[in-house]
């Protein structure tokens, strides 16, 4: 269990992480979503003690990070930026680790073979590929046979068959009732693994939820509909109490009824219809849609806007 | 077994394990020993032409020594590399995750480089001196007479107080390209230039280095200092301290 209580970081004026409050409960894997820069990478640096919280903190079964006696063996963690010495052979990288955690050596074979990189467990991590520096932070990572898992975009360098072996590798632990703990900004790939999500932007906590509540309450459909006659349609739809979003581009989304109705109430009311296609809003929109208000960074969009201005909105949805 | 010596274990596997830092050592000792005794050779042979006052206050110990100028960069590399080499390749968060105690960590890096770096030092000054007065000859001194074994032994220390200076200005500087640019040119131009000019000697005595050379001499007035050998030696044990707290601040208080 680790839990975090108004947990606070600021880097200068500004605010990374902002009064965190949730909880990781064993058994799971809780999904930690965000977009860039939301403070993902920072809170887990802050729950290893690694960088130091501005205020509020952080607990693993109830303590510290640094009171914990061989802290290896109660969490290991996957950090998103390099742990590595790249001149230190993989072996002994994992070695040193072990020594001062009181790790049997045993476990070094073990792991490695677990990650596959048992035939390079005397090569410098130097010549390494993303995905085999990956690998052996997640060795590292599982070393001390640890209750509490911590991986920071874990999937990132690695090919489809080792995003595979991630996906299984994390759901196993937590059936053997480890505590996984996964960051990424990819809705689509925690919908597959995680059974908790926790959802922050620009380190504010914006959901905290089952993974099955999230997707009941998301999985939005609608039925869009093009016409060249908008404001009418808007009136016909508002004559039986619907009222439909407007997309950048004038298309609209209507909610609530089946594209046989709203096709035959604009047939009545003699409008043209371009196009009325059923809809069903993915998790990843759902995930943008939620965090649309707290992105980072955002992606200029190329080309003008349907009102003929250069586009300086950036790629917020409504 | 408790923490600590599983903690100093880890070390030693660390420094051990990497081989770039384990050459600076070799070359440290081999730079001072070959270095030393071509000045040895070459002044044994010039010695006639040396001036009155030169010779009256020749050093032969000191002369046994003389590569460590350039040799101690070396000890120097080892320090910034084992300590700095841990932020530049993100290592410190692996350590760090598996040793929170910053205190244990610190004290344990420092105490496995430094003991790493004293047996290094010290086989390196005895062989210096061994050779060195070899090749000196007549002019040469007995490790028995008085005040050489102490300089000799000096000279073990020096090299190891210099690493480990450098390993705590390591600590607070972090990058190891930050700590060459420097410890490097302080130690092989800077300091001396200082020494040497006339303005600035009387405040340059006092430079870790400066004060630590004259643990390493037997004829005082060769180096003309106003402190002794042991205050000399004291004065750079004081520079080494203060370097190790201001990196240990550091590392308690920034982000890993
Ligand atoms: N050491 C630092 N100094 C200053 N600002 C920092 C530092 N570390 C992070 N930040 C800032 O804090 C914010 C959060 O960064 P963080 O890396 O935690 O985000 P993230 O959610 O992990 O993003 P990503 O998905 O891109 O990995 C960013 O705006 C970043 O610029
Ligand atoms: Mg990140």
């Amino acid at each position: 269990m680790i839990e975090l209580r108004e947990l606070t970081k600021r880097y200068g004026d500004k605010t990374a992480v902002d009064r965190l409050t949730f909880s990781v409960r064993p058994g799971i894997v809780t999904g930690f979503l965000g977009p860039n820069g939301a403070g993902k990478s920072t809170t887990m640096r802050m729950m290893l003690g690694l960088d130091k919280p501005t205020s509020g903190d952080v607990r693993i079964n109830g303590k510290r990070y640094d009171q914990l006696r061989d802290p290896l063996q109660y969490i290991g963690a996957l950090l998103e930026a390099k742990a590595v010495h790249g001149g230190r052979t993989a072996y002994n990288h994992l070695l040193c680790m072990a020594q001062s955690n009181n790790v049997p050596k045993k476990r070094i074979d073990a792991v490695l073979d677990l990650v596959g990189l048992k035939e390079v467990a005397k090569k410098r991590p130097k010549g390494f590929s993303l995905g085999m520096g990956q690998r052996l932070g997640i060795a590292a990572a599982l070393l001390g046979d640890p209750k509490i898992l911590m991986f920071d975009e874990p999937v990132n360098g690695l090919d489809p068959e080792g995003i595979h072996w991630i996906r299984n590798l994390m759901k196993h632990l937590a059936s053997e009732g480890r505590t996984v703990f996964v960051s990424s900004h990819l809705m689509s790939e925690m919908s597959l693994t995680a059974e908790h999500l926790v959802v922050i932007g620009r380190g504010k906590l914006l959901a905290d939820t089952s993974m099955a509540d999230f997707i009941a309450e998301n999985s939005r459909t609608f039925v869009r509909v093009r016409t060249p006659e908008p404001e009418r349609m808007r009136d016909v739809l508002a004559s039986v109490g619907i009222r439909p979003v407007f997309e950048q581009d004038g298309a609209m989304q209507v909610e609530g009824m089946a594209p046989a109705q709203i096709g035959e109430m604009a047939a009545w009311y003699r409008v043209v219809l371009h196009e009325l296609s059923p809809q069903k809003a993915s998790l990843e929109e759902a995930f943008m849609q939620l965090t649309a208000g707290s992105v980072e960074y955002h992606a200029h969009e190329q080309g003008p806007t349907p009102d003929g201005r250069n586009g300086q909105a950036g790629r917020r949805r409504r | 077994m408790p923490h600590t010596t599983r903690v100093l274990r880890s070390e030693w596997t660390k420094i051990r394990s990497v081989r770039s830092t384990l050459w600076t050592l070799a070359t440290a000792l081999t730079v001072t020993v070959g270095l030393s005794a071509l000045i040895c050779a070459f002044t044994a042979s010039q010695f006639d032409k040396l001036t009155k006052q030169e010779q009256l206050t020749f050093d032969a110990v000191q002369t046994s020594f003389s590569g460590s100028g350039l040799g101690q960069l070396a000890m120097i590399a080892f320090g910034v590399m084992v300590v700095a080499g841990e932020y530049s390749t993100g290592m410190i968060r692996s350590s760090l995750a598996a040793v929170p105690q910053r205190t244990v960590f610190l004290l344990s890096k420092v105490f496995v480089a430094g003991t790493l770096v004293l047996v290094v030092g010290m086989a390196t000054s005895f062989l210096a001196f061994f050779i060195g007065q070899a090749l000196l000859g007549e002019r040469s001194v007995s490790i028995e007479d008085e005040g050489v074994l102490r300089a000799v032994l000096g000279g073990g220390v020096y090299m190891t107080l210099i690493a480990l200076f450098a390993m705590g200005l390591s600590f607070v500087l972090r990058s190891p390209l930050l700590a060459f640019a420097i410890l490097m040119p302080f130690f092989f131009l800077i300091s001396n230039i200082l020494g040497t000019v006339e303005a600035t000697k009387k405040y340059a005595q006092y430079l870790p280095d400066q004060a630590g050379k004259t643990v390493t001499a037997v004829v005082p007035e060769s180096l003309n200092r106003p402190y002794g050998p042991y205050e000399g030696l004291a004065i750079m044990v004081a520079w080494t301290l203060a370097a190790l707290i201001a990196g240990w601040i550091v590392l308690k208080q920034r982000d890993a």
